[in-house]
């Protein structure tokens, strides 16, 4: 591995670690809010799986929420700050290529999600324990998950010029995205309608595949998830590559 | 490996279109290497949007540029390895201290280990002493300093600096001239664009005027300067109540016992003596006043047209 991608993959982590009040405690406290308040007031009323309690059920949906949004904040804000900021410049001028950007901004992307989610299963650990039936089933799901976010943040951190664009694509694509994939419920208590709406929503098939890892049940097979999941990756993959090679909006 | 005889920079045909706007209107260019060579021109003429281009910062949209016989595009890594860029804007990255800026600038030049050029950078720009400080902290001229160790963190045989020393104070200036030109001394090829025209005057062997997008003159400076007739003999006369018709006629200017004579070559300067004298003058004092790149600098750009 070049010099250059490792250096530009420790300046991806280093930015967000210096800030980790930010970057890693408050996402982590409001995962855990989410999950004593809505363990709270819907434990006993909602068993989406058999032998599974509502607050275990709900823990790996929010893990995967974690790590898919952090995932995408950061590599979209560490690109729009530098936009902003003029001092992209400094990743522009040297010899890196565009296969090393990508996969340094990917990778500090998956490392953030990866540090957040756990920092939020850590936490969970205070309300209910429900061991990992899949292992490697789980672990992924959670790769590639926070993969295909870290690639949507570079995706949308190179297209947005101002953090109001940014703050429209967050809000109006990742926001209900991840609403309408069954973190706090299984999608088979919804209309069927919704439940239509949920199949064509690759976040739905990474949270269901994780859950599936998690607990070896799930609304999916995971198969299909997993199928569904890895061509997301591969066509955001791509799109990036293709936006970074061609220099779209960096290389003016 | 480059040759001796290869540019340091080759531009040919730049065309950069934005819209309808064309910031370059077709550029060639040949810089050789170990040259001090400045890039001038008003706002707008498109030096920036040149050094953007030499520096893989924008793509042309027709035409090519070689950094050290390395195509800016097909041969980026060479090309870029081979290049120190000093942006104009004062951008600078919050999150790190000096020495860290300066050690991840390396690492994406491939260079691990850098500690010793870096101090020695740090040394020279006057900056030791916030080797450890945070970038936010850093006044203007600081920031400016960290700008240009960290365009020359991999010591490239060429660098390009974007007006550095706008808004920056005297002392700081000669402090940086001082730097550039021992760079320049110790073989290191030199592009700068300044609005300060006595500073490209006192730095630059030769110089390019860009307007709106094209080379309107590139030369040696001395040639540049002697393309304005604006030497003069200054003259303090006795004797001499109106301007003969002999000096009238080569413009001269005769005002409370001035006399000042414009010439185009110091050959002249003894018949243009000669005639005073015979018109009945005593000369007092005789002072010899240079041209300018300033006055160059306007009527090249006034006789270019708009
Ligand atoms: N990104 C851009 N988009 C549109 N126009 C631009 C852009 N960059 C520069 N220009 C225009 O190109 C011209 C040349 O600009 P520039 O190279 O910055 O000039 P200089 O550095 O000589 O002052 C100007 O008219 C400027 O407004
Ligand atoms: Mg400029």
């Amino acid at each position: 591995m070049s010099t250059a991608f490792l250096t530009l993959l420790y300046k991806e982590m280093l930015r967000f670690w210096k800030v980790s009040f930010q970057t890693v405690a408050a996402p982590v406290l409001s995962s855990v809010l989410y999950l004593m308040i809505f363990g709270h007031v819907l434990e006993g009323r909602l068993q989406p799986f058999e032998g599974v309690s509502y607050t275990s059920f709900l823990i790996p949906g929010l893990v995967m929420m974690s790590v898919l949004q952090n995932a995408f904040a950061n590599s979209s804000s560490s690109l729009i700050q530098s936009k902003i900021n003029g001092n992209i410049i400094f990743v522009l001028l040297p010899p890196i290529s565009y296969r090393e950007f990508y996969a340094a901004y990917v990778l500090a992307s998956i490392v953030r999600g990866l540090v957040v989610g756990f920092g939020v299963w850590l936490a969970s650990l205070f309300f209910s324990w429900s061991g990992v039936a899949h292992p490697l089933w789980a672990l992924a799901f959670v790769l590639m998950g926070a993969a295909i976010l870290g690639s949507l943040g570079l995706v949308a951190g190179i297209w947005a010029d101002k953090f109001d664009q940014l703050g429209a694509f967050q809000n109006f694509l990742i926001m209900p995205l991840t609403m309408l994939s069954g973190v706090f419920y299984s999608i088979n208590s919804l209309p069927v309608f919704w439940q239509q709406v949920s199949h064509i929503n690759p976040f739905f098939f990474m949270i269901d595949g994780f859950r599936y890892g998690i607990f070896g049940q799930s609304d999916a097979s995971p198969w299909l998830s997993l199928a569904i999941v890895g061509c997301a990756w591969l066509a955001l993959t791509v799109l990036s590559l293709q936006m970074l090679r061609r220099g779209y909006k960096l290389r003016g | 490996m480059p040759s001796i005889d290869t540019p340091a920079i080759q531009v040919r045909g730049a065309v950069k279109q934005f819209g309808s706007l064309q910031a370059l209107a077709g550029v060639d260019l040949e810089i050789r290497q170990g040259e001090f060579f400045g890039l001038l021109g008003p706002n707008g003429a498109g030096k920036t949007t040149l050094i953007s281009g030499l520096a893989g910062l924008q793509r042309l949209t027709a035409g090519s540029i070689q950094v050290m016989g390395h195509d800016v595009i097909a041969d980026y890594r060479e090309a870029r390895r081979a290049l120190g860029v000093v942006p104009q804007e004062l951008v600078f990255d919050p999150f790190f201290s000096v020495r860290e800026l300066l050690r991840i600038q390396s690492g994406y030049f491939g260079i691990r280990k850098n500690d010793d050029w870096i101090d020695e950078l740090l040394a020279s720009l006057d900056l030791t002493t916030k080797a450890d400080t945070n970038m936010r902290q850093l006044s203007g001229g600081m920031k400016r300093r960290v700008l240009v160790a960290q365009a020359l963190v991999h010591k490239p045989p060429v660098i390009v600096l974007d007006e550095p020393t706008a808004g920056v104070d005297v002392e700081l200036r000669q402090t940086l001239w001082a730097f550039i030109r021992k760079l320049n001394e110790a073989g290191h090829t030199i592009v700068l664009t300044t609005h300060y025209l006595e500073e490209a005057e006192e730095l630059c062997g030769r110089i390019a005027m860009l307007k709106a997008g094209r080379v309107v003159a590139l030369d040696s400076t001395p040639n540049l300067l002697s393309r304005v007739s604006h030497h003069a003999l200054k003259l303090r006369v006795a004797g001499l109540s109106s301007l003969p018709a002999s000096l009238a006629a080569r413009d001269a200017v005769l005002q409370a016992g001035g006399l000042e004579i414009p010439f185009a070559s110091h050959s002249q300067v003894e018949g243009l003596l000669a005639t005073v004298r015979e018109a009945g003058a005593e000369i007092l004092e005789v002072e010899i006043a240079k041209p300018d790149l300033e006055q160059a600098f306007i009527e090249i750009m006034e006789g270019e047209g708009a």
